[in-house]
């Protein structure tokens, strides 16, 4: 096999698990401490989107724009978690799912009223529009590797905040038991709170930093909601290290199936046959794996410890 | 006669009379509208025996509706094209085509089912939900099938004394097949089989110290469930003649999900209207829009936050 | 509930009882989810043609009821079912995608309608599925990628990687340029498409840049054309794999392009059987108007959804507005009388159109604006391939 093929394949893997963790952390974050189902974070990553574009062309550099365009992301998650979220926190996971799903239809068509069914395309600086050289074979867009870098920057940051502040400390708290940090005199509501604008902050970074690559567009969230959820499931609810070693596996997978899995099947089946059938099965390789982990481990990889 | 079967007994009588008055005034769409509300109310009710009366929130229902169609398309499309003749499987004949459907989506709740049942809450919610993608991509890798086209066919299952191109007798087969389906639903759920379900629901733990395997009740509600959505699939796929993957997406299951809560779920009638309400309403409100699915998902956030019991919840009498 | 449903009745009664003075014409594209982007262009230049017409064909007032297939085929069935059995139009036209188009086929042509692709033109309709009541404004979807290959040979190019989205329109389109091509095809990929369609192709161009292709055509219509030129820049490939492909760079994606910088794509070639630059008074006409009104090229989609228009309008103005000889309305269709925006128009025996293909470039116009030109004709008056499939004479 080409090794520089593999490698570059594997970047562009770790991309796509990278914006999965940034997706996948706020939804088990949300789904682990408030015992929240919520199908429309993936609209914040839409929005997230939308606004960074719209920003982009009023403010003429795409950076500064996302600088912008976060907090104005957390706020609309924060909305989401007062009007819609907080009055069905009693409520089962099905009025969870149910109300959530709605939420998408309503965002989905908001952005198309908003911003038209085109999409908008995100201009980068010019600095990040080439390629960097790694080597002769080894050419990797620059864009990429801004991408990857901002992940990882990402998922540090939310180590370092769920390991050494306190609202970290409550966080995890929470996550393993929500009655005992509601005991602690803790201004729950104020948590909660933040715990979702925290959450739609990251599905829209991810959002962001996709939009120069595909482009803001509609329904653009519903793509990678499924995933995401598949990476919550694999990684145990509630468990970020769960979410990021699932979503790394997940990504990796997800692209080195869709490169590689053709030319493995072309060892035993006829070429067409092979173009055909792949593209599917690395589509439903994720599920498989998903099936099998719940089949075996029915909490997830890594269930926190005690619920 | 309770507040709620007198409702749900007048919405049967308009559902019978009205289709026909329609067809018959010239207005077809609305006869074709109906038969579509009608099968899709039959899918909503072997949710509702799962969902409703077991508790088991299934995201994954739509795969069984569409397998239930490809078991029609398929035997079709050999009839049109060849091949499996030898397993007796190139037919239109109804008689082949729809105990076929019940039998592999029955099959496939009995498979999936049996590793589904083993997690609980939303982890039941993503694995079920995990298989019907499963199902949706294996379907669109198939390219003889049409894959992501989905399959064009031309000809409807043969039933002796039916002939289902008459729209007016497959309305009447799907109208009679739901009545069915309420029936049989209602039956299964005051049986002793649905109180050990309807108890496990409230408290599994209770049930299983009684000393009865609630595991072992819940997956042969689960398959019973499957294979009546699976013949509201042969039905769907005889009404639209033309079969796609799209008829499993995750977005079809979240929407059956919507109709058992919308009309109320653990009711005989509840499904019947939450399916009459959603086709209705999304008719109506398309038609003025095509921004519809704004209000739409208003709405849909509206009915989760303000009622409880859905439609049904209004004819609520004292008990 | 009992509410919902006699508003429901009456509404649908009292829709029936169409005034006899007018022609209706169903027109069925995509109005939500990214691909209304192209539904939004053919749905301008259908309202442009009512509107150079006067609103008139013939005697009878032209009314256009569009319908939405949200960018599936069986929501396009649904929508299909509703303009012909509620609205009873007598013309449906529209249609941007290959599935949509087979799934409503049956619906339109068992009611008796005449049915016009605008765009969608899968194999089996101009072949084995032709039909006397089916009418093609647009083309056969091998036409255009086999003109891109034979264009391919011309230049020389000896081995090709390709792209293509996973449905029927993407493998026709692979399949046209693969029967001309004459190198070798050293790799394909078919991706994922529909609402939630893939869109980052860092694995795929990756593959295409390793297998040390001469070249990379691919197809990728609408709001994905966008992305893939867009990610195709950022890979930095254009000196080492040079890019052509078939409706992909257009009149919808050169504005957003423009607008985002990426200059990768000026100088690229397309196949097309229409370019706004073809001088003819009607086309002319058609695009001064389109840019004035609104404020952009047409597209070819909205090229062959104007001709679709003015093609109806012929017709029912041939038969002097009388829609009921539906034998004599087949016939003034079939006719084709009418100024295409494309020049000459007529129809082959499978009533596909018989038509020349141009290669364009993409230049900069007087104004500044991203659009093409035509450089060369490769196809005078080409017929397509299925034809001979096709059982009508």
């Amino acid at each position: 096999m080409d090794t520089s093929l593999l490698v570059i394949q594997t970047l562009n893997g770790l991309q796509l698990g990278l914006l999965l963790f940034l997706v996948a952390s706020g939804l088990t974050l949300v789904f682990g401490i408030l015992d929240f189902v919520n199908l429309a974070h993936a609209s914040l990553y839409m929005l997230g989107a939308f606004i960074c574009a719209s920003l982009t062309y009023a403010v003429g550099n795409f950076f500064l724009a996302v600088l912008i365009a976060l907090p104005v992301t957390a706020l609309l998650g924060w909305g989401v978690e007062r009007f819609i979220a907080r009055p069905l926190y009693s409520r089962d996971h099905l009025d969870h799912v149910l109300a959530t799903f709605g939420l998408i239809l309503v965002f989905d068509t908001a952005a198309h009223l908003i911003w038209g069914p085109e999409g908008i395309a995100v201009p980068l600086p010019q600095a990040f529009r080439g390629q960097l050289e790694l080597s002769e074979t080894l050419v990797i867009p620059t864009y990429r590797l801004v991408i990857i870098a901002a992940g990882l920057a990402a998922a540090g940051g939310l180590y370092w905040m769920v390991t050494h502040t306190r609202l970290g400390m409550l966080i995890r708290a929470g996550a393993s038991n929500r009655r005992m940090v509601a005991a602690l005199g803790i201004n729950i509501e104020l948590l909660f709170g933040l715990v979702f604008a925290l959450g739609a902050a990251l599905a829209g970074l991810a959002g962001m930093l996709i939009a120069p690559i595909t482009e803001a567009s509609i329904g653009m969230g519903n793509q990678v909601i499924i995933t995401a959820f598949v990476v919550i499931i694999v990684g145990g609810i509630g468990s970020m290290k769960g979410a990021f070693i699932a979503a790394l596996l997940i990504g990796l997978i997800d692209t080195l199936g869709r490169s590689f899995l053709d030319d493995i099947f072309k060892l035993f089946m006829s070429p067409d046959a092979a173009e055909n059938s792949a593209p599917a099965l690395s589509a439903m390789l994720i599920y498989i794996i998903m099936a099998c982990v719940l089949a075996l481990k029915p909490q997830g990889l890594f269930p926190p410890k005690v619920r | 006669m309770s507040p709620r079967t007198l409702a749900t007994l007048v919405a049967m009588a308009l559902l019978a009379v009205l289709p026909p008055v329609f067809y018959y005034t010239g207005n077809a769409f609305w006869l074709d509208l109906a038969t579509r509300l009608t099968i899709l109310a039959i899918a909503a009710t072997s949710l509702n025996l799962i969902l409703g009366y077991g508790g088991l929130v299934s995201f994954g229902h739509a795969a069984y509706v569409g397998l239930g169609a490809y078991a029609v398309g398929i035997p079709a499309y050999h009839w049109l094209y060849g091949g499996l003749e030898h397993l007796g499987l190139a037919t239109t004949s109804g008689l082949v085509q729809i105990p076929l459907a019940m039998a592999t989506c029955a099959l496939f709740a009995l498979v999936t089912g049996a590793i589904c049942l083993r997690t609980r809450g939303v982890y039941f919610i993503m694995i079920t939900m995990a298989f019907a993608q499963m199902v949706y991509y294996a379907i669109v890798s198939i390219e003889e099938y049409g894959g992501d086209d989905g399959l064009v066919i031309d000809t409807r299952s043969e039933l002796p004394g039916l002939n289902l191109d008459d729209p007016i007798q497959l309305f009447g087969l799907a109208y009679v097949s739901l009545v069915a389906a309420m029936l049989i639903v209602r039956m299964i759920t005051r049986s002793r089989f649905g109180m050990v379900l309807r108890g496990a629901k409230g408290n599994a733990e209770r049930v299983q110290m009684m000393g009865l395997n609630t595991y072992a009740y819940r997956l042969t509600a689960y398959v019973i469930s499957g294979a009546m959505a699976g013949y509201a699939g042969a039905l769907l796929g005889n009404f639209t003649t033309f079969i796609s993957p799209e008829m499993m997406d995750w977005t079809r299951s979240g929407e059956l999900m919507f109709m058992v809560i919308l009309g109320g779920g653990g009711t005989t009638g509840g499904p019947m209207l939450g399916a009459a309400a959603f086709i209705i309403l999304e008719e109506l409100l398309s038609h003025f829009t095509i921004y519809w699915h704004l209000p739409f998902g208003l709405l849909l956030i509206a009915v989760v936050l303000f009622t409880r019991g859905g439609l049904m919840g209004f004819f609520r009498g004292r008990k | 509930m009992k509410k919902l449903f006699t508003a429901a009745a009456i509404a649908g009664l009292t829709a029936t009882g169409a005034s006899a003075e007018s022609v209706k014409i169903g027109f069925v594209t995509t109005l939500t989810t990214p691909a209304a982007v192209i539904g939004k262009d053919m749905e301008n230049a259908v309202n442009l043609a009512v509107e150079h017409l006067g609103g008139k064909a013939g005697p009878l007032d032209i009314e256009v009821i569009f319908g939405d297939d949200q960018f599936g085929p069986e929501a396009g069935k649904q929508a299909t079912d509703k303009l012909v059995k509620q609205d009873d139009v007598d013309f449906v036209a529209g249609y941007i995608w290959s599935h949509v188009l087979l799934a409503s086929r049956k619906s339109v042509l068992d009611a008796g309608k005449i049915l016009i692709s605008a765009n969608a033109g899968p194999s089996q309709m101009a072949g084995k599925l032709c039909d006397p009541n089916f009418f093609s404004t647009s083309w056969q979807n091998d036409q255009t990628p086999m003109a891109m290959g034979e264009v391919l040979n011309k230049q020389g190019v000896k081995s090709l990687y390709l792209m293509a989205p996973n449905y029927a329109a993407g493998k026709d389109m692979t399949a046209g340029v693969e029967r001309t091509f004459t190198g070798e095809i050293v790799g394909k990929d078919l991706t994922k498409w529909g609402a939630d369609a893939q869109l980052d192709f860092s694995a795929e161009l990756a593959k295409a840049k390793a297998s040390g292709a001469d070249g990379l055509f691919v197809f990728y219509p609408g709001a994905a054309a966008g992305a893939f030129v867009k990610q195709y820049q950022q890979a930095g490939l254009k000196d080492e794999l040079p890019l052509y492909s078939v409706f992909t760079i257009d009149g919808i994606s050169l504005p957003k392009l423009q607008q985002a910088g990426f200059s990768d794509v000026l100088g690229s070639k397309v196949t097309q059987e229409w370019d706004p630059s073809l001088d003819n008074a009607a086309n002319q006409k058609f695009v001064s108007d389109f840019k004035e009104k609104f404020g952009t090229y047409p597209s070819f989609y909205a090229a062959q959804s104007y001709d679709a228009i003015m093609l109806i309008a012929s017709a029912v103005e041939a038969v002097d507005g009388n829609l009921e000889d539906k034998d004599a309305l087949r016939a003034a269709v079939k006719a084709a009388d009418f100024e295409s925006v494309r020049g000459s128009f007529k129809f082959g025996t499978n009533n596909m159109p018989v038509q020349n293909f141009y290669l364009r470039e993409v230049v900069e116009d007087a104004d500044g604006n991203w659009t093409t030109q035509v450089a060369e004709t490769v196809y005078t008056d080409h017929v397509d391939s299925f034809a001979a499939e096709c059982s009508m004479e």
